[in-house]
């Protein structure tokens, strides 16, 4: 489909196979469905002189027919549930060691980004500021700090298959590795008033030399502006 | 008026009629135009008093589809009959649309409408066990449509907080910038659960005491059972919204902190017990859908329904697991991520019981006489609709996939592809199934399957966009998506004017419908007893009931569905008729 995103995170290809497992078997269950439905329409209709069947579903030669792809559901569930679980655990539930860790701070109605500058550490003086506009380096393991000055806000980055509310009142801590160069569209994803839709931001994915160019010459500012950025 | 029922010892299985066959005296003759119309005790005149509110209030909910769905296609254009929708009309138009569908179409039409006026009949008693009761549960719910009205009307606008009402966007106004929109919004909400309430309880005693002699459980037809028990998980799930909802007001109005970080509360707290309804809330519309469709697919296929025990028992399960399943609305919202394996587990297993009633459904069509006719179209759209809505709703399930589509267009896709068959489809097989028996007369066939296809084509052409819309990744509640190059490309804006489209399409043969109901109150052709033929107790009554239903109080002798009954000349069998 020419809409998809691209898959621009590790574990975005993970995300996208579990959508494809799962679209297989409920294409399969529901067409296979409709498929007798529509037939038990046509094959049942009205015919002259003819009068329906009596049957009453309730012995158990007549409830087979309903069992049997009952207990196929069920595993068709399992399955779903195993692959669900397991891609769940390598998004959310186990996060990888980092590289570097961003901090994403939403708010009524922009993303504040805090990168780490040269030292590799937030919360320093050559950390740089961003608002709207987060860069990343190709292939390096990210934390992120997601955090609410105001409202719920929801951090999602679709290219990346990521999407995490941000809760006033909370650090939520989650993690990515870009794995595609690119821009990319930030969307808040949790109705957060008035300018819920006018708040969009970008995701730059450099390579390593571009991303250090970028750091050099925004660290240059954020130097000089230094005393502003404490976190808040 | 008949003395309501409420010194009755319950149990006894007393109905109010029986001591007398005869009619019940003077019931309804010498009322006056108020008494009848306004402060009626009468179970089916409460029961058209909530169908009328229930579609006044769809018509307002699909003008507000029409006008924001109208700036989506054709952004920052002026809406004929509404105006530019800007960012903040947009919220309230979105927020609104989904309240009002949800809280004052389905609720009222499914459950109060059709649960008011076939309870007694269907039992074959001549009112509600508290029929005093019965008439303030709809005064209540009429100030809630009148408070809900106004707070679209206020300074400031109406709530655009979205129906789910998360806080702190919607407990504070400096946050929301609609402080009388929110809190009006809530006090409707809560009233309406109030009227919900009262009218619960009414259902299920009568349901409980005031069967017609011999009806036994299992002879109850499936519609009455499917809202008994769609009113106990709602009237088990709605306490600790109500309590939520009060904290909001608190929040709102009085400065508490329930939902305040900064001060000690924790915004999280409202979504758990939201959802703790709000989930549950999905099955207490799909169960009396599913009802409405059992009574007309057994009529029209002139079938025996396959396996009623089994039908009742997966309602009971849908019903017990749709209070496990409430977070996977919060997989990524900040719950613990372990809580979301539990979710996901419960949330596809709940999948069972609701496939294995569809399998019922279909089973029942088989070895059928299947007559086409209206309402049988639409109760057939319903199986045939709900099933996509049915299986897309793994995805949203299984806790991997939810992070990509959560709040995504494929969210709004897969519950409308379950809520429109529920609430409007169902509905409109019932309306179109009951109305001979409603207003004595026979609504227009050939209009009808106008309707029907003139609604059901457009319908797949709204929603199989929005499906595309959100596998591209598209959120929802956002006015514009100008903002965004990925999704501000053309051949995604084509699919939203295909869906705007297809939604005006739609709207516009609702008048058809809106003609042939009027039309057909008062110049239908006359309904017999049981045009249908059909076997439940309603049908043994005139066409319309008179006020206390039966001539003869009926005594029951089998169960609902036996149709085509081998040896018998005719292919149905009155639950009344002595064998």
């Amino acid at each position: 489909m020419s809409g998809y995103p691209s898959a621009a995170s590790s574990y975005a290809g993970d995300i996208d196979g579990l959508i494809l497992f799962i679209a297989v078997l409920v294409f399969f269950w529901g067409i296979l469905v409709e498929l007798i439905f529509f037939g038990f329409i046509f094959k049942f209709r009205e015919k002259k002189g003819q009068k329906a069947q009596y049957v009453t579903g309730e012995d158990k030669r007549q409830k087979r027919w309903i069992s049997i792809p009952h207990a196929l559901v069920f595993v068709c569930d399992v399955f779903i549930i195993i692959a669900a679980v397991r891609v769940w655990a390598d998004v959310k539930q186990t996060l990888p060691k980092p590289d570097a860790t961003v901090r994403v701070i939403s708010q009524q109605w922009a993303w504040t980004f805090v990168h780490p500058g040269p030292d590799g550490a937030l919360d320093t003086a050559d950390d740089i500021t961003t608002v709207d506009d987060l860069h990343l380096e190709l292939g390096k393991t990210y934390h992120y700090e997601l955090e609410s000055k105001d409202v719920v806000h929801s951090f999602s980055v679709p290219a990346f298959r990521l999407k995490q509310d941000a809760v006033p009142g909370r650090t939520i801590r989650g993690w990515f590795r870009p794995i595609q160069e690119g821009t990319f569209d930030v969307q808040c994803a949790e109705i957060c008033g008035i300018g819920h839709g006018l708040m969009p931001a970008i995701v730059k994915v450099e390579s390593p030399a571009e991303h250090a160019r970028w750091m050099e010459e925004a660290g240059r500012g954020a130097l000089a502006a230094a005393p502003r950025l404490r976190a808040p | 008026m008949a003395q309501p029922a409420i010194e009755e010892t319950p149990g006894s299985g007393t109905r109010h009629a029986e001591e007398t066959s005869a009619p019940p005296a003077g019931h309804g003759e010498h009322e006056g135009f108020v008494k009848k119309y306004l402060f009626s005790t009468d179970h089916k005149m409460i029961a058209k008093q909530y169908l009328f509110t229930g579609m006044f209030m769809a018509l307002i909910g699909a003008f507000m589809v029409y006008a924001f769905r109208v700036q989506l296609a054709f952004p920052g254009s002026h809406v004929p009959g509404f105006g530019v929708v800007g960012p903040n009309e947009y919220n309230a138009l979105v927020t609104n649309h989904g309240s009002i569908m949800v809280f004052w179409v389905a609720m009222p039409v499914l459950i109060a409408a059709f649960g008011n006026y076939l309870i007694p009949l269907m039992l074959g008693c001549d009112d509600m066990a508290f029929p005093r009761l019965n008439r303030l549960s709809y005064q209540v719910f009429f100030l809630s449509v009148v408070v809900l009205l106004i707070s679209l009307f206020v300074p400031g606008g109406g709530f655009g907080g979205a129906w789910t009402a998360y806080p702190p966007l919607s407990s504070k106004a400096e946050y929301s910038l609609t402080p009388l929109g929110s809190t009006l919004w809530l006090c409707a909400v809560i009233l309406e659960f109030v009227a919900f309430l009262i009218g619960g309880i009414n259902f299920v005693t009568t349901t409980m005491n005031s069967r017609a002699p011999g009806m036994k459980l299992y002879d109850i037809p499936i519609v009455v059972w499917m809202i008994v028990i769609a009113t106990l998980v709602f009237m088990a799930s709605v306490g600790p919204l109500v309590a939520g909802a009060v904290m909001l007001l608190f929040d709102q109005l009085l400065g508490t902190a329930f939902y305040d970080p900064t001060r000690g509360g924790d915004p999280l707290l409202w979504q758990h017990l939201f959802w703790f309804f709000g989930h549950p809330e999905v099955y207490v519309v799909l169960l009396p859908a599913c009802g409405i469709v059992a009574e007309v697919i057994t009529v029209f296929s002139r079938k025996k329904l396959f396996g009623y025990k089994t039908v009742l028992y997966t309602a009971f399960a849908t019903g017990i697991v749709s209070f496990f399943v409430w977070a996977h609305h919060q997989f990524v919202a900040g719950i613990d991520p372990r809580m979301a394996n539990v979710f996901t587990a419960t949330t596809v297993i709940i999948s069972l019981p609701v496939a294995e009633m569809i399998f019922v459904y279909v089973a029942t069509l088989y070895g059928g006489s299947i007559r086409l006719t209206t309402p049988m179209l639409w109760a057939l759209a319903f199986i045939a609709e709900f099933i996509i809505g049915g299986v897309t709703g793994l995805f949203l399930g299984a806790s991997g996939s939810d992070i990509y589509l959560h709040d995504t267009y494929f969210v709004l896709a897969h519950f409308h592809y379950t809520f429109v068959p529920i609430a409007i489809i169902s509905v409109f097989a019932g309306i179109t199934y009951w109305f001979p028996k409603m207003f004595g007369r026979h609504m227009n066939e050939t209009l009808g399957k106008i309707h029907f296809w003139g609604t059901i084509i457009p319908f797949n052409g709204i929603f199989i966009p929005l499906f595309l819309l959100g596998l591209a990744g598209q959120h929802r509640r956002i006015y514009s998506y100008e903002g965004f190059p990925e999704l501000a490309r053309p051949e995604l804006q084509q699919l939203r004017i295909i869906a705007t489209v297809s939604l005006i399409v739609m709207l516009s043969f609702q008048l058809v419908f809106l003609f042939n109901f009027v039309r057909s109150m008062l110049r239908g052709r006359t309904a017999e007893r049981n045009p249908w033929k059909a076997n439940t107790l309603e049908w043994v009554a005139a066409s319309p009931p008179p006020h206390g239903n039966f001539e003869t109080m009926p005594v029951v002798y089998r169960g609902p569905y036996e149709y085509s009954v081998p040896g018998r000349d005719e292919d149905y069998w009155p639950q009344n008729q002595p064998a």
